[in-house]
């Protein structure tokens, strides 16, 4: 059974943060959504309040970045740069200010819908000269988020996974490395963030039905380390499949095509995710078998890349973490 | 720190001058604005604003490249304002259209060579017709309009935060007030006090597309910014004494945003007829070319400018 964690952005925050006065903790109405009131209430002086008005808060923190402290910008991803993209782009990423933008409830990781659920982020991040991007996918990853981002020399995007996450590693996240959970021949396997949790529940019955699978899961996405990926890519005799929290467009499943065409690899590709499509509200596990982004749905996309069908369905695969909506160890349902 | 030889009124005078100049030779320049702004870009630069001696060649360099891992050598136009040092204020130049007024106003307090702004909107240059951070006395990019007081507020709260006594300034446009960001910039700078904030807006009432009136009623913009919050004082933007007193006025706790009403032809009144297509004058024909020309050379007590062509 896979431990869970609850909140540990709030404790990896406090351990990072507190009693550095060269970073600060801003926050824009969503304090305790992101799990920075505990900060808050204990380090009043490292804590700026500004309020729904995040396109202030964008530019206000490249001011302070000038002045040389290292702003953690908290709210959720989706408010973080559909708003403030024009902010974003001048004010921190064209300076490389050291702003690290902690982007909160990355995809589907909320019943919010439209308005709540960051889908094309990395494809916009991605776009930006001198961002970094990261991507949590487990305890251990959001423990160490705050250090490795606050590590970079420039603006850093995170996707952060808040509430009782699971820990599926050891090891805290290196920028610019990436993760080989296994080190099969057949077919390569590429997530990032929550879909690796998913690709786990499949190995078993995967494993059974006598498939060999390559898999890496990627914390750091810009930069990234293509001759690595091509070696991984170049050992996967049946192809490559990517399955992000995301629109497919842009993200994890674009980067890793074009990586293969710039270096001239032939492979089968499917990419997986949101395909040219907006969610809508619902729980987590609701929403990752309904747009295709969950276990299954993998295991269906490696079939079709073996052209062969291995009788797997969901009574094969490891159980589904079941999460309460209303759980605890959030702020509130979203 | 430079000593101030000349008077703010004659640096007024050589801004407007300059822009004049500069707008006859290549038949096109941001004029209107060498008439609202000019004393307020010659009273910060000549008495108001703390600046060391400039850190960067009086001849810009050329462009070389933009922020990146790659560019290790960046580094922003910020030096023609003197050091960043804890004493000294810095000025954020918000809209950076203005540039070319700017750039004139370093050259008359002696912190930019005249060859500086031959080299404006020349390809290769760093001397940018959009003042970019890379160019001469700008420090951060501010041609996206509503940026620059927010900036100046993060900047203000940090310097603040270490005890640094110098100031941070950033010149406006009412054009700005249109933007939301503009209001929650000064909503934040109220909320957490800062006071070591300075804004002076030049309230010319004019926009790219004419007159602000007509493009976008804005109202009562000293209401609004004391209904924020803010200390606000309104003047005569060609007054310098008024000036001299806004900046005086108490604000504890407060932001202060001095509010300089002006005239998009003040010294110039023949570009008077230019209305409301005053944001970028381009002339029209050789005929009206020459007609500014004189006219304007005339207004301003120097000589026609002699054409290349």
């Amino acid at each position: 059974m896979v431990e869970m964690v609850n909140r540990p952005y709030a404790k990896a925050f406090e351990a990072h943060a507190a009693g550095n006065p060269d970073i600060l903790c801003l926050s824009a109405d969503l304090t305790s959504s992101c799990e920075v009131d505990g900060f808050r209430d204990r380090y009043p002086d490292q804590f700026l309040s500004l309020g729904m008005a995040e396109q202030n808060m964008m530019s206000f923190a490249g001011g302070l970045a000038l002045g040389g402290f290292r702003p953690f910008l908290h709210t959720f991803g989706v408010f973080m740069y559909r708003r403030p993209y024009d902010q974003l782009v001048a004010s921190v990423a064209y300076p490389r200010r050291r702003v690290r933008l902690m982007a909160f409830l990355p995809g589907v990781t909320t019943p919010g819908g439209m308005t709540h659920q960051a889908i094309e982020d990395i494809a916009v991040m991605r776009s930006i000269p001198n961002m970094t991007i990261l991507e949590t996918g487990d305890a251990t990853e959001v423990e160490s988020i705050c250090e490795a981002a606050d590590g970079i020399d420039g603006p850093v995007w995170c996707r952060v996974l808040r509430g009782s996450v699971p820990r599926l590693f050891a090891s805290p996240i290196r920028v610019g490395e990436m993760r080989v959970l296994s080190e099969g021949s057949d077919i390569l396997v590429v997530t990032a963030g929550i879909t690796t949790e998913e690709a786990l529940r499949a190995r078993a019955a995967l494993d059974r039905a006598g498939v060999s699978i390559r898999h890496l899961h990627l914390h750091t996405i810009k930069p990234f380390d293509a001759k690595q990926f091509l070696d991984h890519a170049g050992s996967a005799r049946h192809g490559v499949i990517t399955l992000e929290n995301h629109v497919t467009e842009g993200g994890i499943g674009s980067l890793v095509a074009e990586t293969m065409a710039d270096a001239g690899l032939g492979r089968r590709l499917i990419r997986l995710g949101l395909r040219d499509t907006y969610a809508h509200g619902g729980s987590r596990p609701y929403l990752m078998r309904y747009y295709g982004l969950d276990a299954l749905a993998l295991v269906r996309g490696i079939e079709r890349l073996m052209g062969q069908a291995f009788g797997i369905d969901e009574s094969h695969l490891d159980a589904a973490r079941i999460e309460d909506v209303h759980s605890l160890v959030k702020a509130e349902a979203l | 720190m430079l000593t101030n030889a000349r008077t703010t009124e004659e640096v007024a005078l050589g801004i407007r001058r300059r822009v004049f100049e500069h707008t006859i030779r290549n038949n096109g320049g941001y004029l209107s604005q060498a008439c609202s702004a000019a004393e307020q870009l010659a009273w910060l630069y000549n008495e108001e604003l703390k600046l060391g001696a400039p850190t960067l060649p009086m001849i810009p360099l050329p462009f070389a490249g933009v922020p990146s891992a790659m560019n290790p050598g960046y580094h922003t136009g910020a030096g023609y304002n003197g050091p960043a040092a804890p004493e000294f204020d810095r000025l954020f130049i918000a809209p950076a259209h203005y540039a070319l007024v700017a750039y004139a106003a370093l050259v008359e307090v002696g912190r930019m060579a005249p060859e500086g702004l031959e080299m404006f909107n020349r390809d290769g240059s760093s001397v940018e017709m959009i003042g970019a951070e890379h160019s001469p006395g700008m420090e951060v990019h501010n041609g996206t309009l509503g940026i620059g007081l927010s900036t100046g507020a993060g900047l203000a709260w940090g310097r603040r935060r270490r005890g640094e006594a110098g100031r941070t300034w950033v010149f406006m446009s009412d054009g700005e007030v249109q933007e939301g960001q503009t209001w929650e910039a000064v909503q934040a700078a109220v909320h957490h006090g800062i006071d070591s904030l300075f804004a002076i807006m030049d309230v010319n009432g004019q926009q790219c597309d004419g007159a602000m009136a007509s493009v976008m009623e804005v109202g009562d913009i000293a209401a609004k910014f004391r209904c924020f919050g803010a200390a606000c004082v309104e003047i005569d933007g060609h007054d310098l004494n008024a000036m001299r007193d806004a900046a005086r006025e108490p604000h504890a706790g407060r932001p202060l945003i001095i509010l300089a009403r002006t005239s998009p032809w003040q010294a110039m009144p023949s570009l008077r007829e230019r209305f409301p297509r005053l944001h970028y004058v381009r002339f029209t024909s050789e005929g009206e070319r020459a007609r500014m020309n004189a006219s304007i050379a005339a207004e301003l007590g120097t000589a026609m400018i002699t054409c290349a062509e």
